[in-house]
């Protein structure tokens, strides 16, 4: 089942598989600066009570499979927040 | 944070300036001993960091130490201006040939410490520099460069005074003026600084202010002196919602949102960077807006910190509308306080369109921010619009919303 929540501004979801591939899980729980993911046994989980503190450093969407992990900006019409470019590009 | 009296004289004394023999008591029998050891008439003084002590009765003299015990006595029973006394100072009573005032401030629009002597000491010299403006003398100095002990003699000299006295008094500003440097402090004030009839200089009162971000730095003083960190040495104790305020502040170690100070006023401030909650302050009261608290917010606070922020000073019982007003940020992020205060906003059951009379917070991420203030419609404004004109708006919403006239500043 895909890991998902909703805050006043941001909306965060990771689909299946890679909500419960406990390497992704552990890896988002990390990167996250203000703990949005929680790796509850292997599985991704979705704090809730942190989502509007997402500071939109992208650094999530660089774990998984390309578009696995989405932020989106609820203020900005739903808008999906973009990777960070690569360096040097 | 003020120093009581007889902290400022140890500070003094360590600095090298004369002050009287005595010693703290905290019961009666402590007094009539300190008054015995110190021998001859004494002078009894409430310790306590509001004025007016002379008035209230926290001043006595005794004459022998059962009088001293007597005078302590009714001293530590006192109250003065809603404070008990911390202890009794119990010093020997000089004898006073002529009172000077010795002081050191920093001048915020000079960006520098300013000295004040005058000739006229024991009143206030706010008076003294109204009513006989020819007897106070002032000189800055730098906070950098080596200390000019030789602005000193001539900051004393410009009031005609010479020879022994000049040299006397010269050194003892200049002792205060490196305390006030070497120990973070705001204010240093000898007042009244006393010759003696043997023609000696001596501190009878002192005041002391330290910087409250001095703190830290001057730990080793402050322990020395017995003053630990949960003195907060403020001139009233603080309200519920003050507290609430520190509580909040303390709730996450990111960023400062929740040093408030109550005032009665209907205009909520969430202000702050850079020296700029007490610009928008002032230029809210400049512009006849009555706010309802002071506050700073800035380092990048949490959006949970802002938003129970917000939510509190709403709560206070007559604030109309809240005006969210800060310098040019780089380290705190717009669109996160932006995020905080229209949450507290929406959590406190309004709408942020009619809650919120101002956002002007100009610097890093504001496109972000001014997307989120679109969105729920609040009036915001970038960097073009200076604080003192934002403050301006809030006040005129203020005043809308009351049924007030419009005010042209
Ligand atoms: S963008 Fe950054 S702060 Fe936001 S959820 Fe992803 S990792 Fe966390």
């Amino acid at each position: 089942m895909a890991a998902s929540g909703s805050g006043m501004f941001i909306r965060c979801e990771v689909d299946e598989p890679a909500a419960s591939d406990a390497a992704i899980a552990k890896q988002l729980a990390s990167v996250c600066p203000v703990d949005i993911y929680a790796d509850d046994s292997g599985r991704v989980r979705i704090v809730d009570s942190n989502l509007d503190e997402c500071i939109l450093c992208g650094l999530c969407l660089e774990v998984g499979p390309a578009g696995a992990v989405r932020v989106l900006k609820l203020y900005d019409g739903g808008r999906l927040l973009e990777r960070p470019a690569a360096a040097g590009a | 944070m003020r120093f009581y009296e007889f902290e400022a004289k140890t500070l003094l004394g360590m600095s090298g300036v004369p002050v009287s023999k005595g010693g703290t008591a905290l019961t009666a029998d402590d007094a009539a001993r300190i008054a015995g050891e110190v021998g001859g008439d004494v002078v009894l003084k409430s310790q306590v960091l509001s004025g007016g002590r002379m008035k209230a009765g926290g001043i006595k003299f005794a004459s022998a130490a059962e009088e001293a015990r007597t005078a302590a006595e009714q001293i530590l029973a006192l109250e003065i201006g809603g404070q008990r006394p911390r202890c009794v100072l119990v010093e020997s009573k000089q004898p006073v040939k002529k009172e000077y005032y010795a002081g050191v401030i920093y001048d915020a629009l000079a960006k520098l410490p300013v000295a004040i002597f005058s000739d006229l000491g024991g009143i206030d010299i706010e008076q003294v520099a109204e009513t006989h403006p020819g007897h106070v003398a002032r000189v800055h100095f730098s906070t950098f460069s080596p200390f000019p002990e030789f602005k000193m003699k001539e900051l004393v000299a410009s009031l005609g005074i010479s020879g022994g006295e000049l040299n006397a008094l010269t050194r003892i500003m200049s002792q205060l003026a490196q305390a006030f440097l070497r120990y973070g402090l705001t204010l240093a004030e000898i007042n009244p600084l006393a010759q003696l009839d043997d023609g000696s200089i001596i501190a009878l009162d002192s005041h002391l202010d330290m910087e409250e971000e001095a703190r830290d730095g001057q730990a080793a003083l402050l322990a020395r002196l017995g003053i630990g960190r949960e003195e907060t040495r403020l001139a009233r104790p603080p309200t519920p919602f003050e507290i609430r305020g520190a509580e909040v502040d303390a709730s996450d170690h990111r960023g400062v949102a929740g040093r408030v100070v109550e005032f009665d006023g209907t205009l909520g401030c969430v202000i702050g960077a850079g020296g700029g909650s007490l610009t928008i302050f002032d230029a809210i009261r400049k512009f006849g807006g009555d706010p309802a608290n002071y506050c700073e917010i800035g380092g990048n606070p949490s959006v949970k910190k802002a938003a129970e922020l917000t939510k509190l000073i709403l709560s206070k019982p007559g604030v109309g509308k809240i005006c969210v007003i800060m310098n040019v940020v780089s380290n705190t992020r717009v669109d996160i306080v932006a995020r905080g205060v229209v949450k507290g906003v929406i959590e406190a059951g309004y709408d942020p369109a009619e809650k919120i009379a101002i956002f002007r917070i100009p610097g890093s991420w504001e496109d972000e921010g001014f997307k989120i203030l679109e969105k729920y419609g609040v009036e915001y404004c970038d960097r073009s619009v200076p604080m003192s004109e934002a403050a301006r708006r809030a006040v005129e919403k203020m005043r809308k919303a009351k049924g007030e006239p419009e005010v042209v500043a």
